[in-house]
């Protein structure tokens, strides 16, 4: 039973945000509104319950664990901010954040989205095992298998050029960059065709869950 | 008026209501289009595969309901395909919203299976702090989660008996919409720790994690519904993601459609007014 009004509750409220597709209406109002409500209440409760008590409360004042209260300091300190005073003082917790993340994400981040990705363009030019795919089994999928490295390091070569500005783009100078802009053009496309199917895959579950939990026609 | 000029200034509700009809008939009157899988889902399917019966696989869920289309399907197939394979899964997440969403899949997978909590399975939940849990659980996991998702002691778990960090894990796959997400388990598992990780992430996310793959960082990779659909169809059980691809191919089609038909009407006006 419980269940069945939970469907009816969400069916009604889908609709509702869908009908601003038509135009802005009091439906479309109320659905947002109410989102917005239950959203700030549902956070506010889940950070008490999953950051604020666990790691602050519990152990600070029933755990009694005193090496707490830096934390609690930092805090109050951060909440600081709301009274523009002495807002100042926010700054040095999120100075410890930021300082902390930086040092903490620094090498790894450098070695992950830097050099791992470098050496994996220092490869052999010509992939003489997907050539010989290709030889042997001649096909689309084959042939781009085998000039998947030559197109990688010339777009990455390429790219690169494109983003140097200290010199001017002309000659061959200027046809590499340009190469590297059709590289650019073709990654952006890609990746417009892939936000693409993330907004239709959101849309085919809501029409999926109107359709077969709620209707029950499929 | 011509043709051409009123279609120019047509009303954008009419695209909807055709993008509507072009997702909601395919889903009431499935065609069966064939789904292709791609490499980096295969490699993230033979991941799996080349696993011993008894290995431990950690999923981290990092999505939530806005995302559930396109992640969720993947959660339940790979549940599905770990217990398939009597391989044993610790969940943990870090967004909140995943939890339960992670420990619906499992359990659903579980019961088609015939696995038990706590033996094959366990989930210990949410702990706030992004890349320093991921590298708090690589040096203990039971310190960093020493209860479940429900309050539960994790020592009383058998599954959770020789686990103590990283070095008892097998495999981590991180099925993510965002950050957290498998970017940092990529930068402190794989990087720092030499772990094998899997990702699973939205379609809009996808683009950026294929230089990871292609660096061989990550051990294949699903990639929204469409991915969602391919897994599916490689653990030969049909889900949500393999329903929806008939609706997915045909409003992709039309969309593409409607982006010919308003360049081509474009170059035509501009011709016209030359």
């Amino acid at each position: 039973m419980i269940e069945t009004i939970g469907i009816w509750i969400a069916a009604l409220l889908t609709l509702c945000i869908l009908s601003f597709l038509y135009k802005e209406n009091p439906f479309y109002k109320f659905a947002e509104h109410l989102f917005v409500g239950v959203s700030a209440a549902y956070w506010a409760v889940y950070y008490y319950y999953n950051i604020l008590r666990p790691n602050l409360i519990q152990p600070l004042f029933i755990e009694g664990q005193i090496l707490f209260v830096i934390p609690l300091v930092l805090g109050i300190m951060m909440v600081m901010r709301l009274f523009p005073k002495v807002g100042w003082v926010s700054r040095w917790p999120l100075a410890f954040i930021v300082g902390t993340y930086a040092g903490y994400n620094l090498i790894t981040y450098l070695q992950s989205n830097a050099v791992d990705q470098v050496r994996a363009t220092l490869i052999s030019f010509i992939h003489l095992e997907s050539w010989g795919d290709f030889i042997g089994n001649p096909g689309v999928i084959t042939f781009l298998n085998a000039i998947a490295v030559p197109v990688v390091v010339v777009g990455v070569i390429t790219g690169i050029i494109y983003f140097f500005f200290s010199r001017e783009h002309k000659g061959v100078f200027g046809g590499f960059a340009k190469t590297g802009v059709w590289f650019l053009m073709i990654a952006f496309g890609a990746s417009f065709g892939y936000t693409v199917m993330a907004r239709i895959s959101l849309l085919i579950g809501r029409m999926y869950f109107l359709l077969h939990n709620w209707l029950r026609v499929i | 008026m011509n043709i051409i000029e009123r279609l120019e200034k047509i009303d954008r509700r009419i695209i909807f209501i055709l993008i509507l009809l072009a997702v909601i008939i395919p889903l009431l009157l499935p065609i069966g289009f064939k789904i292709k899988v791609s490499e980096p889902v295969r490699i993230f399917y033979e991941t799996i595969e080349e696993l011993q019966p008894g290995s431990i696989v950690l999923i981290s869920s990092e999505y939530d309901p806005s995302t559930m289309p396109e992640v969720y399907p993947m959660n339940q197939a790979l549940a599905r395909h770990c217990f398939a394979k009597n391989l044993k899964i610790i969940g943990m997440g870090l967004w909140p919203q995943g939890i339960p969403l992670n420990q619906a899949s499992m359990e659903q997978a579980a019961e088609e299976y015939g696995k038990e909590y706590g033996v094959d399975y366990v989930n210990l939940g949410y702990k706030a702090g992004g890349i320093v849990v991921i590298s708090a659980v690589s040096e203990n996991i039971p310190t960093t989660f020493p209860q479940d998702y429900a309050g539960r002691s994790v020592e009383e778990f058998e599954v959770m008996e020789g686990v103590k960090n990283f070095d008892n894990i097998d495999l981590i796959v991180s099925l993510s919409a965002g950050d957290p997400g498998v970017r940092q388990w990529i930068m402190i598992a794989q990087g720092r720790y030499g772990k094998k990780v899997s990702g699973g992430v939205t379609a809009v996310s996808a683009p950026a994690f294929y230089p990871y793959l292609h660096a061989g960082q990550l051990r294949g990779l699903i990639g929204g519904m469409k991915g969602a659909a391919e897994y599916e169809t490689l653990i030969k059980k049909s889900g949500t993601a393999s329903r929806g691809m008939d609706a997915q191919s045909i409003a992709h089609g039309l969309i593409v459609l409607f982006i010919v038909l308003a360049n081509v009407f474009f170059i035509i006006g501009k011709r016209k007014k030359a």
